[in-house]
């Protein structure tokens, strides 16, 4: 296609410039040249440009997804930079932010710039790494945040788990005051998850399974908002499975703490019970929950309280997840069904379009700096275009992620991305 | 009934036809001969990724008594980890026409795993800390020995529920006969039942009063140095059963141990060696109920 | 005669039932085969009458009841169930039930009188027969039925029949007793192929 590129006759909505209404899209040189918002009578001309009709479709800035396994570099077995940025576009995802727990982990600048040029090579979209805060992920000594920051990555976390030592998680929210991007804590408490594997309850008792309690979440999260709010340094929160978090959450919001919460779309789809059978597919770390703890997520939706929806798409092989249910690994393969599932929240009344684009587009871009989420004038060309009407229903056999681990097989969903725009560049996600 | 996997998965009919036949198989026992025809040419594979010696002595015996072929699989977990996965196991394994898988392993859920993936009958010799369904079969089969119903019957399960398969299978079963089960020990050492009526006491004096079966559970170690209790010795002086406790449980009450037992420890040497105790008597029983499941199983599903 | 509840056509899978043995000639065919015993066995001090699970143990109990009356003698009765040594394993697709087997006497070397109401394929009496052998060496096994319809498998004959009914192979022959039915009969039922 040429570079010149009109998206006509979609459903705007741009929560940044506070649009939700029908228009054109106009591309030029890669970046948005103008939104046109029809008025009565109107009928441009677009003699030069390369046409796109859009009518009954909604149009977005980019969904970025912050929170994202590549496991490229050391898991290609899993996934790669190549098959997960594609999976992320048929999700709808024009950015996604790759986290450090690779082999290498990504805990300097040399990894960094390879992820980063690999991705340029072969990946569909924008990837913006987020590198270790300590080496190895070993939660002992900073990593070089600085100089990773240079070679291109936007936040930084040990991801996988949590870092252990209060004193080493104290230091790093300090140090990276000097350059004011936040720190990602996975919350997590090993010594309370010890050998747990699903929510600790009724049902891990009848399963006979080690539960994963709680407050093994609880306790980091209040942990880690003292030490950001006595630092006075920037945290996000990753994966708030529970009740808990979010209430602990919004009080540290309103006393003034800089945090901010992400959320996946399985906390607040399914519970626990889909671990019934001993189905791996739905064993992922934070485990899933109650139904108490998802309307609970909904609520810090809703208000504020949890800023993002990101997926945590952890594609694993296959093989892995044919195993003992204590020995598979955690792990929900989730672009390719993070927006259908959002679009649920929507459809309950728990989120309105702008709020989806701001939970799912623009807090993202705005937490980690990245400089997108917006379709105003002069903006990046990324451009994400929904068919929020169309109804499928999810296969493993469909997904283009190397990991088919999804427990929503045969889940019945309405909406999907049909068309994302990259950096000017119009691909059409149906014919992938 | 194509597998046993779980005590939740068969009902009270069920569980009856099968403490009926294993009363039939309990006259077979004995005979001089102690063997039937009745399952000749099928095979059995026991398959075992946890060592132990009572269960698998109990299946094989129950299966040679059945005229059955055995094939004996032990698999100490760590090996398995290193080489071929379990679905690989079991497809190996099902490539020798096997009718029957009987499976043990420390991962819950393994038996409902195998279930899935093999057409031959599969019973669940105990998995992690889930169940042990066959354990509770034969414990209710041996209370039924000494007592004329399960029905209202007070039973004291003391000790570590919460890591015991043996424990989780008998609530389960003793819930389709509307018995009275107390669960006895530290709240370290027994999770809640939501679903269950069952009824929960810290102190033994109080769960076993009045209790017309008192099944004491294996401690171990182990569950001591991870902080579930603090000592073997505070644990016998605080849960252990001794004569003078047992007095408080009905005159005729009978005292039950899975096995193997630690003496001084969960039960005294006198209350085990005692009239009271069925403990190996439970052992006899286990092979009848093991022969009767085993000959009852797979027949839904044959043409 | 009054036409019983079971004749004539029934709507639902076209069975047909008819009354081949009535009370009274149940009892005479009981009777003669007590004779019969008495007759054939020198001394039946050491004769044990075994009813196989379920039909043949109430004819069990008649025969001794009418030994006794003949003879003064009380046989001793037992029970056999043969469901672990039947060799249709896999073939059958119900649920078996296993009755209880009770056999009090010493097996070895003595006479065991085996009665089942049907003589059919031969294959139970094999089981029951096998059975017997792991319980002891008896001296004989001898074998009452009251019904021989014919169609063996294999080569097993009764030594006391009460009557030979020729029958087809989609029929089905149900002999009831007072014990546990309504009265006295034996009934030949045609299956309607078809209908199954
Ligand atoms: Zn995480």
């Amino acid at each position: 296609m040429s570079n010149k590129i009109v998206i006509r006759d979609c459903r705007i909505v741009d929560v940044s410039q506070d649009i939700d209404s029908s228009g054109d899209i106009i591309i030029e040189n890669n970046k948005v040249l103008d939104l046109v918002v029809h008025k009565p009578g109107l009928k441009p001309d677009y003699a030069d440009f390369e046409v796109v009709e859009a009518s009954g479709f909604m149009a977005m800035p980019g969904f970025i997804d912050i929170h994202t396994h590549l496991r490229e570099p050391g898991f290609e077995h899993k996934e790669t930079i190549a098959t997960g940025t594609l999976a992320a576009i048929k999700g709808g995802f024009t950015s996604v932010c790759p986290m450090p727990n690779t082999n290498p982990v990504n805990d300097n600048p040399t990894v960094t710039t390879f992820i980063i040029k690999r991705a340029m090579k072969r990946g569909s979209c924008n990837v913006y790494p987020i590198g270790a805060i300590t080496k190895g992920q070993n939660g002992e000594e900073l990593a070089e945040m600085g100089m990773m920051l240079e070679a291109g990555c936007v936040a930084f976390s040990d991801d996988g788990k949590p870092v252990m030592n209060a004193l080493v998680m104290k230091r790093a929210l300090e140090y990276s005051k000097v350059f004011g991007v936040p720190l990602i804590s996975h919350c997590e408490d090993m010594s309370l998850t010890a050998m747990g594997v699903m929510n600790e309850g009724y049902l891990a008792t009848l399963l006979g399974l080690e539960g994963i309690p709680r407050s093994s979440e609880e306790l980091i999260v209040s942990r880690d908002i003292m030490l950001a709010g006595y630092a006075g340094a920037r945290l996000h929160i990753a994966h708030v499975s529970t009740r808990g978090s979010v209430d602990i959450i919004r009080r540290a919001k309103a006393s003034g703490v800089q945090v901010t919460a992400e959320t996946c779309p399985h906390y607040f789809t399914i519970t626990e019970d889909a671990v019934k059978g001993y189905n791996t597919d739905a064993k992922v770390n934070p485990p899933l929950r109650c139904a108490e703890d998802i309307e609970a997520i909904k609520e810090g939706l809703r208000d504020g309280t949890i800023d993002v929806i990101a997926t945590d798409h952890a594609p694993h092989h296959a093989d892995e997840k044919v195993l003992e249910f204590d020995r598979a690994p955690s792990g929900i393969s989730g672009l390719e069904t993070a927006l259908s599932l959002s679009l649920r929240l929507v459809d309950e009344g728990v989120l309105t379009y702008s709020d989806l684009c701001k939970k799912i587009s623009y807090e993202p871009s705005k937490i980690f700096g990245i400089g997108k989420g917006t379709l105003k004038k002069g903006a990046c060309a990324d451009i994400t275009i929904i068919d929020t009407k169309k109804e499928f229903i999810v296969s493993k056999s469909k997904l283009l992620s190397k990991g088919k681990n999804t427990p929503f097989e045969g889940m019945n969903l309405m909406g999907m991305p049909v068309a994302v725009v990259v950096k000017g560049k119009y691909i059409n996600v149906l014919e992938l | 009934m194509k597998d046993l996997v779980s005590i939740k998965d068969i009902n009270r009919e069920q569980i009856e036809l099968i403490l009926s036949t294993a009363a039939s198989f309990k006259v077979v026992l004995q005979r001089d001969i102690k063997k039937v025809p009745a399952l000749r040419g099928k095979t059995v594979v026991n398959l075992f990724f946890e060592p132990s010696t009572r269960t698998k002595t109990s299946f094989e015996l129950a299966e040679k008594r059945l005229s059955t072929d055995v094939l004996n699989f032990s698999v100490p977990t760590s090996s398995v980890v290193k080489g071929e996965t379990l679905l690989d196991t079991v497809r190996t394994i099902e490539s020798y026409g096997v009718d029957y898988i009987v499976i043990r392993h420390s991962s819950s859920g393994v038996p409902h795993f195998i279930s899935k993936n093999t057409h031959a009958s599969v019973v669940n010799a105990g998995d992690g800390t889930n169940e042990h369904p066959t354990q509770a079969l034969l414990d209710a089969f041996s209370i039924l020995d000494k007592k004329e119903t399960l029905e209202g019957l007070k039973i004291a399960i003391v000790g570590d529920v919460c890591h015991s398969r043996v424990a989780k299978s008998n609530i389960y079963l003793f819930s389709n006969f509307a018995s009275e089960v107390r669960l006895v020990g530290p709240p370290t050492l027994v999770p809640e039942f939501k679903g269950y009526n069952v009824q929960y006491f810290n102190k033994i004096e109080d769960g076993i009063q009045g209790a017309d079966v008192v099944m004491m559970l294996r401690i171990q170690s182990e569950r001591m140095t991870k902080g579930f209790f603090p000592s073997t010795l505070e644990y016998a002086s605080l849960w252990g059963l001794n004569s003078a406790r047992l007095k408080l449980a009905k005159k005729d009450a009978i005292v039950m141990h899975p096995g193997p037992m630690n003496r001084g420890v969960e039960i005294t040497s006198e209350v085990a060696d005692s009239d009271q105790s069925i403990i190996l008597e439970q052992v006899t029983n286990g092979l009848a109920v093991r022969m009767a499941v085993i000959y009852l199983l797979g027949r839904d599903n044959e043409q | 005669m009054k036409p019983s509840l079971f004749e004539g056509r029934l709507f639902f899978g076209q069975i047909m039932k008819k009354e081949l043995l009535n009370k009274k000639d149940i009892d005479r065919a009981v009777s003669r085969i007590a004779h019969e015993i008495i007759e054939k066995n020198k001394s039946l001090e050491d004769a044990c009458l075994i009813g196989i699970q379920s039909g043949g143990i109430h004819l069990a109990r008649r025969i001794a009841a009418k030994i006794k009356d003949v003879e003064g003698v009380e046989l001793q009765i037992g029970s056999l169930d043969i469901s672990f040594y039947r060799d249709d394993v896999g073939i059958r697709k119900q649920q078996p039930v296993v009755k209880s087997s009770d056999i009090t006497c010493e097996v070895s070397g003595m006479k065991i009188i085996l009665v089942d109401d049907v003589l059919f394929t031969g294959r139970s009496i094999r089981a029951a027969m096998d059975a017997i052998m792991d319980l002891g060496r008896p001296a004989i096994i001898q074998l009452v039925v009251l019904i021989d319809r014919g169609h063996r498998e294999l080569p097993i004959r009764a030594d006391y029949v009460g009557k030979n009914i020729p029958t087809s192979l989609n029929e089905k022959v149900d002999v009831c007793l007072a014990e546990d039915s309504i009265e006295d009969g034996v009934f030949i039922t045609q299956i309607d192929q078809g209908a199954i």
